[in-house]
């Protein structure tokens, strides 16, 4: 393709991302690099309908000049990002100083917000995607093996876990599983342990999050195999026949590589969208046992004082952390382009 | 597909429908609990004592004198106009669906057909778009949105959508260009056609499988979305799932939990309709393009 | 009395005449940002009837209003004309500078106002409070009884009676608290704290202090509490403990004065309905000021905005909270501060809190900070994995990174 078409056939969708995307990220970044100016305090007699008392407040006139000469805030460079509430850097150095063994200093690391979000994150991640993309392609394959009458049923079925908003979703499904519940009571039976709570403990309400989560994404998984599924060249499937392939055979060696686009597509969405994982966290209040970075986010962004510059930091970590976990997918997606190579 | 045309084995087949049978009721089943449960007391549904109660409908029975009622329903749609909500989403749904997929297609196709390099970090780049989070992206608009007086609207909020959801929208038909063959296109250049032209005539009438998923998760991203369409939109144009948290109640206060599920359900009803109309349309358009080889 | 025959003439004039004109504004634009429950709706519906002839006016209420009110006032001139908060939000827009202090308007139209709700900070008034909440004990007034236990003046006396309760296998959990990790059970701690007699900061400075005997005694009764409480505790915010305690499953606990009423909805099992009952909050340790916190809510005037647009938010808002929008519907929704209010039954604890001179939440500029550093970091202590020290020790450093971070250190 010439580059000149090339331009005109993309223009739109670049210029909606320019504008929507790629602006508000530059100023993500500055804001990461700056903080509001130092603030002065002064103590004032306050009163409300409970009486009067005298109380600190800020001085808006004493840093009013400032304010106005450097609207950006004070440049702090990447003071945020090693700070306590971040990478930590004094503190993990402190805390390798001080550590007898290396279990000794991992298990240290959870008391540092960002470590315990990533060590829940990385571990829902590299749980669910598999399962996600495997649970997907059986699924999608038994479906296309059905009846064409039953197939639309399916679909819209299939589609379900999808469909209903995780506002609502995550609530009744919370319900279902609380110890009084129909899955909770039912596992307590299942087990004979009339004490079985999946909330009460870490272990249990990371099974629940993960379970939550292949379930909740495997619906697109399938969606997209199936519709890869229905392009798949007849013909090398009777050649297959013809030279006697087993069933299995013909998934193994026709059918997967067809789809190996589409595999690599779902593996890329769901790596980071399980990366960014913050619905089920929120909707099943489990952030007493797991948080993650997008959680961080929202708490930082959510509360009445807002921690705008944390937040961006956050943002900043997560698009970088996105980065490295892509990478394999990325090489190999590289590797498509340079076929002469 | 190819596998019917040869009879399975008995084995295989039972082991089929039966995974089919466990994915629905996995699939479906807190659905239809759902459904059930819209027409109970928030008790009942609930319960904190005894979860057959959404099956006996006791507290339903005290506060209605029969085991069912419609007063969620009621409530939200009536008294609530959950109707205006239905409007608005259907707007944003079906407008955000057309532009994400008139800019993505064009955007992607010439993805797939470019072999340039800066074909590829365009691509890189729209990624590291979509890995921002985007709550994050949202806060950020606020502040120009109130400068430039467009905070609010329906109009705003598609264009938001459709911006952000563009990264997936235009890598999810990048790929599905790439599994139909160079060949095709390539041949009608040969023929005389422009790319355009090659396009029109020779790609778009294969496309669709990939078009229709495509679609699919845009409209359900549209749908379903909370981040934008709670902080961008205005009490009169809020769209559904606002609407639904609206119901939900805060700290300090009890909310309407009923109302909430009823509308989660009755938002559900009418898209189940439309896939058991166009069920067949659906499945021969995912089916139309299979490529002949 | 005389304040209230006028309103009554000026609501009788709205139904007669044009809506707008019982307002007594003729021009301006008036837009609302807040959260939605039924009292904030009464609100905005009162202020929407002065729309009309060159006023418009508009309501935006929703749960997410802390997200987009501050934003929405920053501009010049900014969208939302009055923001309604309560104590702990409202030094967001104080520390952002983007509301204005009230004198003038207040002289000008609010004759109607009692002193006790003007919110004054150095001689500014900045906000118009019309309505409170606090939390207080709500009990069972049969399984006290059936036991023989006086109703609960203490948190002492509570877990007393919680003991005896699970003793005699009357229920199996009998402590009901909103502990959800986040900010109710930073709430739960604030109010504990409070109790022991506990300052959070240095005096005159942004400097936490909570790691101290005060507040190792706080976690300590608070994990004390949760052995009574359904394990599943730390996911339980206020709408769960309400279920739990409408299934009759707890009989103690402390709770919103504005979720009394619908404790005792239709659906309710009629026994549990009329066993509930309330009382004041309860101290702790020894002290004598309530372990709990005084809420307020009420609307603020943006800054950046025309004087006119300012006088006709100020006026409608008064139009609102006017005496006379008092009626059976809207009375039991709240706890108003409006002149002419009778307390309902559900509004006693909240009036007990206030009368036992309980501390109004911290309206500081950096509480908020605090608060959500305690959400985070008490959950492991909750849980067991670490010591009451070294939560309060992770809470300190979370806050003041932040608090360093936002220029307060």
């Amino acid at each position: 393709m010439k580059h000149k078409t090339f331009f005109w056939f993309f223009l739109p969708t670049a210029l909606a991302m320019f504008l929507f995307i790629a602006l508000p990220l530059t100023s993500i970044v500055s804001q990461s690099l700056h903080t509001p100016h130092d603030q002065v305090l002064i103590v004032v007699e306050s009163c409300d309908p409970f009486g009067c008392k005298s109380e600190t407040t800020i001085d808006h006139q004493a840093s009013q000049k400032i304010n106005e000469e450097k609207p950006q805030g004070k440049w702090v460079g990447f003071q945020i990002y090693t700070d306590r509430n971040h990478l930590a850097f004094k503190e993990v150095g402190e805390f390798w100083e001080s550590k007898t063994s290396f279990i000794d200093f991992v298990s240290s690391l959870n008391d540092l917000p960002f470590y315990r979000a990533m060590g829940f994150t990385l571990t829902y991640t590299f749980v669910v995607t598999p399962l996600v993309i495997l649970f997907g392609f059986i699924i999608a394959i038994a479906v296309n093996s059905l009846h064409r009458h039953l197939k639309g049923f399916m679909v819209f079925f299939s589609l379900l876990p999808m469909i209903v908003t995780p506002l609502v979703g995550s609530l009744i499904l919370f319900w279902m599983i609380d110890a009084r519940g129909i899955i909770g009571s039912g596992l307590q039976e299942l087990f004979a342990d009339p004490t079985l709570s999946l909330k009460a403990s870490t272990g249990l309400t990371w099974i629940t999050l993960i379970v939550y989560g292949v379930w909740h994404s495997a619906p697109f998984a399938f969606i997209v195999f199936y519709a890869g599924l229905q392009t798949v060249p007849q013909e090398t499937i009777e050649a297959a026949m013809i030279d006697g392939a087993t069933r299995f055979q013909q998934t193994i060696h026709v059918i997967v590589p067809h789809l190996s686009p589409l595999v690599a597509f779902v593996a890329l969405i769901q790596l980071m969208d399980n990366f960014r994982v913050f619905e089920p966290i929120v909707g099943f209040s489990a952030s007493a046992h797991a948080t993650s970075l997008s959680w961080i986010i929202w708490n930082d962004i959510g509360q009445e004082i807002r921690l705008l510059s944390s937040a961006a930091t956050t943002s900043v970590l997560t698009i970088i952390g996105v980065i490295i976990l892509l990478m394999p997918v990325l090489i190999r997606t590289w590797r498509e382009f340079n076929p002469e190579k | 597909m190819t596998s019917n045309q040869i009879k399975r084995p008995l084995g295989l087949q039972l082991l089929v429908y039966g995974f089919v049978l466990f994915w629905l009721i996995l699939a479906a089943f807190p659905f239809l609990w759902t459904m059930w449960g819209s027409f109970k007391v928030e008790l009942d549904f609930f319960s904190k004592g005894d979860w057959t109660n959404v099956f006996s409908g006791v507290r339903t029975q005290v506060v209605y004198g029969k085991s069912f009622t419609g007063a969620g329903y009621e409530g939200a749609w009536i008294q609530e106009e959950f109707w205006r909500a239905f409007f608005n989403t259907a707007i944003v749904c079906v407008s955000t669906v057309l532009i994400s997929l008139t800019l993505a297609t064009l955007g992607g196709y010439a993805l797939s057909r470019s072999g340039f390099r800066y074909s590829f970090w365009l691509l890189i780049i729209a990624l590291v778009f979509r890995a921002l989070p985007p709550i994050t992206l949202v806060s950020g608009y606020l502040q120009p949105f109130y400068d430039w007086n467009v905070w609010g609207t329906l109009p705003t909020t598609i264009i938001v959508l459709v911006a952000i959801n563009q990264p997936f929208t235009l890598w999810m038909l990048h790929s599905f260009f790439q599994t139909i063959p160079k060949e095709l296109d390539e041949s009608a250049k040969v023929d005389g056609c422009t790319q355009f032209q090659a396009f029109r005539h020779v790609i778009i009438p294969v496309m669709w499988p990939g078009v229709i998923t495509a679609g699919l998760f845009s409209f359900l991203l549209a749908y379903n979305d909370f981040a934008v369409t709670a902080i961008l939109l205005s009490q009169e144009n809020q769209t559904m799932v606002p609407k639904i948290a609206s119901f939900m109640g805060t700290t300090q206060t009890e909310g309407n939990i009923m109302f909430a599920v009823a509308a989660v359900v009755s938002a559900i009803v009418p898209l189940f309709i439309l896939v058991m109309f166009f069920q067949r349309q659906l499945v021969s358009g995912l089916t139309a393009g299979a490529v002949k080889g | 009395m005389f304040l209230r025959k006028i309103a009554t003439v000026v609501a009788l004039t709205t139904l007669a005449s044009s809506a707008w004109a019982g307002c007594g504004i003729s021009e301006g634009r008036v837009s609302i940002v807040g959260n939605e429950f039924p009292a904030i709706q009464t609100i905005g519906a009162g202020a929407m009837e002065c729309a009309g002839g060159g006023v418009t006016v508009e309501t935006n209420l929703t749960a997410d209003h802390q997200k987009i009110n501050l934003p929405g006032m920053t501009g010049n001139p900014a969208e939302f004309t009055s923001a309604i908060v309560a104590n702990s939000s409202i030094v967001a827009l104080m520390n952002n500078d983007v509301i204005r202090p009230l004198n003038d308007l207040v002289a000008k139209h609010g004759q109607g106002l009692q002193k006790s709700q003007l919110v004054t900070i150095d001689g500014n008034i900045m906000g118009i409070a019309f309505m409170a909440n606090a939390q207080h004990l709500t009990y069972r007034s049969d399984v006290l009884k059936d036991l023989g236990i006086p109703v609960p003046s203490t948190y002492e006396e509570m877990l007393a009676a919680a003991k005896k309760i699970a003793n005699y296998n009357l229920m199996q959990y009998p402590i009901g608290g909103a502990y959800a990790a986040g900010w109710n059970l930073a709430e739960e701690f604030v109010n504990m704290y409070m109790g022991y007699g506990g300052e959070f900061f240095k005096p005159g400075t942004a400097e936490i202090a909570v790691n101290n005997q005060h507040g190792v005694d706080s976690l300590n009764m608070m994990k004390a509490l949760s052995e009574y409480m359904n394990p599943d505790f730390l996911t339980h915010d206020s709408n769960a403990t309400s279920a739990e305690w409408k299934a009759g499953n707890v009989a103690l606990m402390n709770m919103w004065g504005s979720r009394i009423g619908a404790l005792k909805g239709d659906e309710v099992d009629a026994a549990v309905v009329a066993a509930t009952a309330t009382a004041g909050p309860m101290t702790v340790g020894g002290g004598t000021t309530a372990a709990s916190t005084l809420w307020w809510d009420g609307f603020t005037v943006a800054k950046n905005i025309s004087d006119t647009d300012a006088e006709a938010t100020f006026m409608a808002m008064m139009h609102a909270i006017r005496p006379a929008m008092l009626n059976e519907t809207t009375s039991p929704q709240a706890v108003w501060l409006i002149d002419g209010y009778e307390p309902t039954p559900a509004a006693a604890g909240v009036f007990a809190a206030a009368a036992m001179g309980t501390k109004p939440y911290p309206m500081l500029p950096y509480a908020g900070l605090m608060h959500s550093a305690a959400g985070a970091e008490l959950v492991d202590f909750m849980q067991g994995k670490e010591t009451a020290e070294q939560a309060l020790a992770g809470l300190e450093a979370a806050y003041t990174t932040a608090a360093t971070e936002k220029g307060y250190l």
